[in-house]
C-alpha cells in the first residue's frame, strides 16, 4: 500500500488504465494514509471518505468498460477549503462560513470531476486566504511535515502539507500574493501560479479578485504541469477568464530543455534579509541551469520593492468589499438572532464574531484606503506602483524568457514566531508577490534545504501566458537535482 | 403629518427652484445585468434567483451584453455621448436587501454622458421648448425587495420580521441623471412632468423597457432647493423618492417647493435630507438625513473587464434608432393638419401611442384621437388610472370605429359599448350583439315612428310643409327619442323631410 502512497500522479494513473491497480484501492490508501497522519498535520478541515470512494467507483467503471480515460483519471487530490463543491462543506479557513454547503461546483471542481479526479477532501488554509503560514486558520494550525513545529508556509498551507506528507499526490490551491508558491517552497514540492485569468475563479471564495489564481501543486513538476493542463482554460462564467489556448504545459515539463534560454536573476529579490542556506541553494541553481546551456542575466527591476506596500493596499481593499457579503442574512453564521436585535445589529454581531483577527486587520485598512479622500493617497498610488511593476517585467522580456529568484526570502518559521509580527509574517511573501500584480505565471521547483535543514525553493516567472516557460525550467532544475539526490527533495525528510 | 406650506404664486414671487432628476429604468432583458436568472415581473418570491445573483461566495458577474446595447441606444436617444471605454464600480454600503452589500453600478465612468431631451411646455405666451440637460445615464444593477412585516409603518423600524424577496436583485437598471435645471421659475413642476413623460416615451419607443411607474419600472427621484434669485448661490436641496407617476412628479415638486419657501420664509434652514412622497395624502415627509460625506467607497469592479463598445457598432445603432419622439411628433402634426397645441393635448395625455396603434389597427386620424382624447381619457380619469391601463386596446378602439364607420352603430351606441368592454364583455361586435346595439336602419320601422312624432306635432310637421325646414329637428328628435337613440339621426332628417313633401 506504501507504495501507492508514495507514487507520482502519473504512475497511478498508469496503474489505475492498465488495471494493475484500481482507483478506488488509490483512494483508500490515501484516506488510511490521513487517518493515519492527518491528526498530527492538520492538513484537512473535511474528508470526504464516501464522495472519494464514489468517483474513485466511476473511474473503475469506466476502466473496466474500455472508456477513453483523462491522463489523471483515479488520482486522489486534496481541495483547498476555498473552493466550492456542492454539498461538501466549504468555510474558507473561517467561522464565519461555518456549517456552510454549498449548493454548486466551482469550475475547478467541475474539470476535476470531469477528468476522473477523485477528491479526497477539502484542506486547511488561513482564513479567506490571508496569511503565510495557515496560523490564520480558525480551525487551528497546519504543521510542515518536515518538522512539525514549523509552518507549513500559507495560505495553501493545508494542501501544500497534504501533497509533502503523502495524503494526496495532488492539491490545489490558490495564489493571491504566493499562497501556492511560497507553502510549494516550504514543503519542499513544487506550486504553480498559473497566469491571471488561465483558471477560472468561478467558484472561488474571493480575498482579492484581481489577484486571485487557482493552481496546482505536485511532488513533481510534471503532475503539475499535469494537473494545470486539466483546470486551466477558458470559462465564461468568469469575465476575467482569458479566451486562449491553455499553453502546452506538459510537453514542456516533460521537455525541460533550457539550451539557449535566457534567463534572468531578479538583483532586487536577494541581498539583505535572505537566509544564506536560501541564497546558497538559489545560486547553485543558477549554475544547475548555466550549465544547461541557459545564458543567464543579471536584471534589475526597480519597483519591485515596493510591491509589498502596493500589495497590502490592492488586496486588503478588494477583500473589505468581497468580505461585506458575509453578514448572517443569506448562509453562515448568525449571531445573537434573538428576535430583539436589529438586523444591522445582527450583521455587526456576527461579523465580530464570525472573521479572525487578520481578517479583520485587512477589512479596516482595506476599508480605510478606500475612503474618499484617502482612495487616491492609497489604493490609487497603488495601482500606479502596479503598473510600474508591470513595467518592469516587460522590460524585462526584451534581454529574458523568465525571471528568476528564490521563492522565500526564509526557511519555514516557527509556529507561533511572526504571529505578532504581521510586517515580518507580510515578508514571506516578498519574492511571489511582484508576478502576482503584474498577473504572469510562476512556479516554485525545491533546489534543496538551507540552514536549518528545511526545504528552499527557486521560483520562475514568465510571461503572461507563458505558462510553458515557467514548467520548462522548473523541469530542468528538478532532473539536474534529481541526478544528484537520486530522487526528489522529499525523499530526504524524515517519514512521519 | 403636512407641514405648512404657502401659496404657489408667492413661492415664485420669491424664489427661483432648481430641479435635478434622478430616473432609474428598468430594462425589459429577458435576463438578469449579470447572470441568466429571468426578470419576469410578479414571479414567486425567490425563485428567479443564483449563486450569483444571491451573492453567493465564489459567484461572479458576467455582463448582459443587451442590457450593454440598450444603455447606449438609451444614450444615442438622448443625444449622449458614448463611451468608448468604461468600467463597472462599486458601491459599497450594507443592506439586508443586497446580496453583496455592494452595489456593482457605474461611477466617474458611466456609459453615456453629456446629453439633452427637449420638451414642450404650455406657458402663458405659448408653447415653449426647454432644454433639460442629461449629465449621465449609467448601468447598474437592482436590488432585491424586503417587506417589513408587522408594526404600523411598513417601515424596517417596529417591524416584527422582515422578509427579503431576491428576484429583482440583479435587474438590469439604466439611471438618467439630469444636470441641475436652472431657468423654469413657474413651470418647474410642468417642466418635470413633461421632461419625465417625454423619457417614458422615448423608452418606449426604442423598446428597452415596458415603463410601468406604476410597478416600478420607471422610477424618479426629485431634487430640489429652492434660491431668492437666479443669481444667489444654490439652496440646500432635498431628495423625493418614491413618485410613482407623471402626476406625482408635478404635484410632488409643487408641494416641496411651497413647503420649502414656507421654511425659508420663517428663516428656517432646509435639511438636506431624503423624502418620501404619499400620492394618497400629497405631502413628503422626512426619510433619513443624508450627508455630502456618505462614503460608498467606489473602486472599480475586480471581477469585471471594461466596457469597450467599438465606434462601428455605436454607429450601427445610431443607424437603426427609431425616429425621436420630437420628429415623430412635427411629423404627425403634419400628417394629421393639426395644431401644436392639438399635438402637445394628445401627448401630455400619454395617448400618442395608443393613437398610432389604433391608426395602425385601421382607424382614421381624427377618430383615433377622438376616441383617447374624449371618451377614453375621461373614463381613464373617472377611474383614476392612466390611459394606457384602460381594459381597453388600440385594435378595439379601431374596431369600434369601422362599426360607426359601417353605420351600424353612432357614437351614443359606441360609448355603450365601450362600457361593455371595458366590463370585459368581450370584443366590441360581440358587446354590440349582446346588448342589441345597432342603429335602426330599417325604413319601415322608421317611418311608423316619424308618422307618430308629425301626429304628436302637427305645428312643426306645418311648419316644413311651409317650407321652413329648420324645424326638422324637433320630429328627428322626438324619432331618435321613440327609438332610443339605435336611429341615424341623418337618415331619419332625410324620411321627415320626404314624408312632410320636402
Ligand atoms: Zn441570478
Amino acid at each position: 500500500m506504501s507504495d501507492l502512497i508514495h507514487a507520482s500522479a502519473v504512475e497511478l494513473a498508469a496503474q489505475i488504465a492498465n488495471k494493475t491497480v484500481s482507483a478506488v484501492e488509490v483512494a483508500q490508501a490515501h484516506l488510511d494514509r490521513i487517518a493515519e497522519v492527518d491528526g498530527r498535520v492538520n492538513a484537512f478541515l473535511y474528508v470526504d471518505g464516501d464522495g472519494a470512494l464514489e468517483q474513485a467507483r466511476a473511474v473503475d467503471h469506466a476502466v473496466a468498460s474500455g472508456q477513453a480515460l483523462s491522463p489523471l483519471a483515479g488520482v486522489p487530490l486534496a481541495l483547498k477549503d476555498v473552493l466550492t463543491q456542492t454539498g461538501v462543506p466549504t468555510t474558507a479557513g473561517s467561522k464565519i462560513l461555518e456549517g456552510w454547503r454549498p449548493p454548486y461546483d466551482a469550475t475547478v471542481v467541475e474539470r476535476l470531476r470531469d477528468a476522473g479526479v477523485v477528491i479526497l477532501g477539502k484542506t486547511n488554509m488561513d482564513e479567506f486566504a490571508m496569511g503565510s503560514s495557515t496560523e490564520n486558520s480558525a480551525y487551528g494550525p497546519t504543521h510542515n511535515p518536515w518538522d512539525l513545529e514549523r509552518i507549513p508556509g500559507g495560505s495553501s498551507g493545508g494542501s501544500a502539507a497534504a501533497v509533502s506528507a503523502y495524503e494526496a499526490p495532488l492539491a490545489i490551491g490558490t495564489d493571491t500574493g504566493g499562497s501556492i508558491r511560497q507553502p510549494a517552497a516550504v514543503t519542499g514540492i513544487v506550486g504553480a501560479k498559473p497566469t491571471y485569468g488561465a483558471v477560472s475563479r468561478y467558484g472561488l471564495v474571493a480575498f482579492s479578485s484581481s489577484l486571485d489564481q487557482a493552481g496546482p501543486f505536485a511532488r513533481t513538476v510534471v503532475d503539475t504541469a499535469l494537473l494545470h493542463s486539466v483546470i486551466a482554460g477558458h470559462d465564461p462564467r468568469d469575465s476575467t477568464s482569458i479566451k486562449e489556448p491553455v499553453p502546452d504545459v506538459v510537453g514542456a515539463a516533460k521537455s525541460a530543455d533550457v539550451s539557449k534560454m535566457r534567463i534572468g536573476v531578479v538583483r532586487e529579490l536577494s541581498g539583505e534579509g535572505y537566509q544564506p542556506g536560501v541564497q546558497a541553494r538559489f545560486d547553485e541553481a543558477v549554475e544547475l541551469l548555466r550549465a544547461q546551456g541557459a545564458e543567464i542575466i543579471e536584471i534589475s527591476c526597480p519597483s519591485f520593492t515596493y510591491a509589498l506596500g502596493a500589495y497590502y493596499l490592492i488586496a486588503p481593499s478588494e477583500c473589505s468589499s468581497n468580505l461585506a457579503r458575509f453578514d448572517a442574512m443569506r448562509f453562515g453564521l448568525r449571531t445573537d438572532d434573538n428576535g430583539e436585535l436589529s438586523a444591522e445589529d445582527v450583521m455587526r454581531h456576527t461579523r465580530a464574531a464570525g472573521f479572525g483577527p487578520e481578517v479583520k486587520r485587512r477589512i479596516i485598512l482595506g476599508t480605510y484606503a478606500l475612503s474618499s479622500g484617502y482612495y487616491d493617497a492609497y489604493y490609487g498610488q497603488a495601482q500606479k506602483v502596479r503598473t510600474l511593476i508591470t513595467r518592469d517585467f516587460e522590460a524585462a522580456w526584451a534581454s529574458v524568457d523568465v525571471l528568476i529568484s528564490p521563492t522565500t526570502p526564509t526557511e519555514p518559521f516557527r509556529i507561533g514566531e511572526r504571529v505578532n509580527d504581521p510586517v515580518a509574517m507580510y515578508k514571506a511573501d516578498l519574492c511571489t508577490l511582484p508576478s502576482s500584480l503584474y498577473g504572469g505565471p510562476a512556479i516554485s521547483v525545491p533546489i534543496g534545504l538551507g540552514d536549518e535543514n528545511l526545504p528552499v525553493g527557486l521560483q520562475v516567472m514568465a510571461p503572461v501566458m507563458a505558462d510553458d516557460q515557467v514548467y520548462r525550467v522548473a523541469s530542468a532544475v528538478e532532473k539536474a537535482l534529481a541526478q544528484q539526490w537520486g530522487g526528489l527533495l522529499l525523499d530526504q525528510a524524515v517519514a512521519l | 403629518m403636512s407641514a405648512p406650506l404657502i401659496d404657489f404664486d408667492e413661492v415664485i414671487a420669491n424664489f427661483d427652484p432648481v430641479l435635478g432628476l434622478e430616473v432609474h429604468v428598468e430594462l425589459g432583458t429577458a435576463s438578469k445585468m449579470f447572470c441568466g436568472c429571468a426578470t419576469e415581473f410578479g414571479a414567486e418570491p425567490n425563485t428567479q434567483v443564483c449563486p450569483t445573483c444571491l451573492g453567493l461566495p465564489g459567484s461572479l458577474p458576467v455582463v448582459n451584453g443587451t442590457a450593454v446595447e440598450s444603455a447606449i441606444r438609451i444614450g444615442l436617444a438622448l443625444n449622449c455621448s458614448i463611451a468608448s471605454w468604461c468600467r463597472f464600480a462599486r458601491k459599497n454600503y450594507f443592506y439586508p436587501d443586497m446580496p453583496k452589500n455592494f452595489q456593482t453600478s457605474q461611477y466617474d465612468e458611466p456609459i453615456c454622458f453629456e446629453g439633452y431631451l427637449d420638451v414642450d411646455v404650455e406657458t402663458d405666451e405659448g408653447t415653449r421648448t426647454f432644454r433639460v440637460e442629461i449629465e449621465r445615464a449609467h448601468m447598474e444593477e437592482d436590488t432585491g425587495k424586503s417587506l417589513h412585516v408587522g408594526g404600523s409603518t411598513g417601515r424596517i423600524h417596529g417591524a416584527d420580521f422582515s422578509l427579503v424577496d431576491y428576484n429583482r436583485a440583479g435587474i438590469p437598471l439604466i439611471e438618467i441623471v439630469t444636470k441641475p435645471l436652472e431657468g423654469a421659475g413657474k413651470y418647474a413642476p410642468e417642466v418635470a412632468k413633461a421632461y419625465v413623460g417625454a423619457l417614458r416615451d422615448l423608452l418606449r419607443g426604442l423598446g428597452v423597457s415596458d415603463v410601468k411607474m406604476e410597478q416600478g419600472s420607471l422610477r424618479c427621484d426629485v431634487n430640489l432647493s429652492l434660491r431668492t434669485s437666479p443669481d444667489a448661490p444654490l439652496g440646500t436641496r432635498t431628495e423625493t423618492k418614491n413618485v410613482n407617476s407623471l402626476r406625482s412628479v408635478e404635484r410632488a415638486i409643487r408641494y416641496e417647493m411651497q413647503r420649502q419657501a414656507a421654511l425659508l420664509a420663517d428663516g428656517t434652514a432646509i435639511i438636506q435630507e431624503t423624502r418620501h412622497w404619499h400620492e394618497d395624502t400629497g405631502v413628503t415627509t422626512s426619510g433619513r438625513v443624508k450627508s455630502d460625506a456618505e462614503d460608498y467607497r467606489y473602486f472599480p469592479e475586480p471581477d469585471l473587464v471594461p466596457v469597450a463598445p467599438s465606434a462601428e457598432w455605436i454607429e450601427q445603432l445610431r443607424s437603426q434608432l427609431p425616429e425621436p419622439p420630437a420628429e415623430r411628433s412635427k411629423r404627425l402634426r403634419q400628417e394629421w393638419g393639426i395644431s401644436e397645441k392639438e399635438m402637445q393635448s394628445v401627448i401630455n395625455a400619454g395617448a400618442l401611442d395608443l393613437v398610432l396603434a389604433t391608426i395602425a389597427e385601421g382607424a382614421d386620424p381624427a377618430a383615433s384621437r377622438k376616441w383617447w382624447l374624449g371618451e377614453l381619457a375621461r373614463r381613464a380619469n373617472d377611474e383614476g388610472v392612466e390611459l394606457e391601463s384602460l381594459a381597453i386596446t388600440a385594435k378595439q378602439v379601431a374596431d369600434l370605429e369601422a362599426l360607426v364607420q359601417s353605420g351600424r352603430l353612432n357614437d351614443k351606441l359606441a360609448r355603450q359599448v365601450i362600457d361593455g368592454v371595458l366590463a370585459g364583455e368581450g370584443e366590441p361586435a360581440a358587446v354590440a350583439d349582446s346588448r342589441g346595439l345597432q342603429i335602426v336602419s330599417d325604413d319601415s320601422a322608421l317611418l311608423a315612428a316619424i308618422n307618430e312624432a308629425i301626429a304628436a306635432d302637427p305645428d312643426a310637421a306645418q311648419k316644413i310643409r311651409d317650407g321652413k325646414v329648420a324645424a326638422a329637428g324637433a320630429l328627428v328628435g322626438a324619432v331618435m327619442k321613440a327609438t332610443q337613440g339605435q336611429a341615424d339621426a341623418g337618415r331619419v332628417r332625410e324620411l321627415v323631410l320626404q314624408e312632410l313633401g320636402q
